[in-house]
């Protein structure tokens, strides 16, 4: 791969970049910004946030968004996902968001019924 | 599409698998392959996590008051800020690994192996940090006990709502010990290293001490640990069989002992993952200088080490996710 062949824009062409160094480093500041931000969340943890939707904390949704938007980055910039043929990228990006979700749900909602299950049984797990 | 091509390429080429449809050369596809196995097995184990945290979801231990440390900072209540400083040390090592392949692609081998280096450097930094969290988190803060059923229970001031460490308070009971030993006992059995003060020890200091009062696993709706009363301690303390200090695969003075065992195990795995990305490293790091690339006309190796850094990067926000925000 040349050294012209990187796509220069993030941010669907929002923000570009003049040479591939500098993506980097515009990129480092994206990550820096949404780690920073989650941190302070997670020292804060607002109030309003608390909210429960889905079974689980809103602030904890947020995160959850938040680590796969950085996902995203790291493996379309990093690892130049962004600069592969389709082909390649699909081979390595549609297994994992097939089956991570998938095992991630089954499992969840198994988790959910048993903890159901426990609190309701009449065997004491709290002795 | 970008899969097929029309341009007609001769048959010989086309037979022997000339074509390249995905314009990735050998080693960097395997790498690729090799990174979605590795990632589901990381999913394995996080999504199994998450299941026994769901499962004890109203008694699952609470990161910020298990990860308090901050070096050169003792006894000042720092949640979070470690973790976040070793986050943005793997991310830069990333950066400095990216900035490294792309040296590469413009032949300047000099800048590889400056970038190289600090990418080496980065990684060694973040696998202390991970020994010195593990162990901060083996050797637990306050201590606790444990009841039959495993549950643990904590010692809170009931006035300041501050913890207690169950050192400070425990009452002293002299008694003899004897040390077993191989050649006086059964021959193969090793004596367990001994908790500093026993069950009855922490008892005596708890009753002598009124303002003390036991703090459960449980959360209330709050999200908080529910703190029981005097009276409720007092018949709560009769469960006690334990004294747990730290944590370990078999006991957690944090709370349930199945987040120890997946601490272990995940933040383990994967600091095994830094640390062999580490070794690689070192070993590309060599060949750059020794002009090994350089001969080859292309640094292409240091691309596919760059993906499994990267990697191992991608793994971290998640475990920093699922482990210490969520």
């Amino acid at each position: 791969m040349e050294a012209g062949e990187h796509k220069l824009a993030i941010f669907r062409g929002l923000l570009k970049f003049k040479s591939n160094q500098q993506k980097i480093w515009g990129v480092l500041i994206f990550l820096s910004i949404v780690t920073t931000i989650e941190v302070v969340l997670g020292i804060l943890k607002p109030q309003i946030l608390m909210a429960s939707f889905l079974r689980m904390k809103l602030l904890n949704w947020i995160f959850i968004i938040m680590t796969i938007i950085k996902a995203y980055y790291i493996a379309w910039d990093f690892m130049h996902i962004r600069d592969e043929k389709t082909g390649l990228k699909n081979s390595i990006v549609l297994p994992l968001i097939i089956l991570i979700p998938y095992l991630a749900f089954i499992l969840l909602l198994e988790a959910d019924y048993i903890f159901d299950v426990m609190g309701q049984g009449f065997v004491s797990w709290n002795f | 599409m970008e899969v097929t091509s029309n341009v007609p390429v001769d048959d010989g080429q086309v037979w022997r698998g000339g074509n390249k449809p995905l314009n990735a050369s050998y080693g960097k596809m395997m790498m690729w392959f090799f990174i979605v196995s590795d990632a589901l097995t990381f999913t394995g184990f996080l999504v199994s996590y998450g299941f026994s945290r769901f499962k004890n979801i109203n008694s699952w231990p609470i990161a910020d008051e298990v990860f308090t440390h901050f070096p050169f900072l003792h006894g000042i209540d720092a949640p979070m800020y470690y973790v976040a400083l070793m986050t943005f040390i793997l991310i830069f090592s990333s950066v400095t690994m990216v900035l490294a392949v792309d040296a590469g692609h413009h032949m300047n081998k000099a800048k590889v192996t400056f970038y190289m280096l600090l990418t080496i450097i980065g990684g060694a930094i973040f696998v202390g940090s991970q020994a010195w969290e593990w162990k901060n988190f083996i050797k637990g803060e306050y201590g606790a006990l444990e009841t039959k059923g495993g549950q643990i229970l904590q010692f809170v001031n009931a006035e300041t709502g501050k913890r207690e460490s169950i050192q400070d308070f425990a009452i002293g009971i002299a008694s003899e010990r004897e040390t077993h030993a191989p050649n006086n006992g059964v021959w193969y059995q090793n004596e367990k290293s001994l908790p500093n003060v026993s069950v009855a020890e922490v008892k005596k200091g708890f009753l002598a001490n009124p303002d003390l009062v036991i703090r459960t696993e449980q959360l209330n709706s709050e999200g908080r640990k529910t703190v029981l009363t005097r009276e409720n301690s007092l018949y709560k303390i009769e469960d006690a069989v334990n004294v747990v200090e730290g944590a370990n695969l078999i006991h957690n003075e944090y709370g349930n002992r199945l987040f120890a065992d997946f601490f272990f195990f995940i933040t383990g795995f994967h600091g095994f993952h830094v640390f062999s990305g580490v070794v690689i490293n070192i070993i590309i790091f060599f060949n750059v200088i020794l002009g090994t690339y350089e001969k080859r006309g292309h640094y292409e190796m240091v691309e596919k080490v760059g993906l499994y850094w990267h990697f191992v990067d991608l793994v971290w926000v998640f475990v920093f996710t699922f482990f210490y925000l969520v």
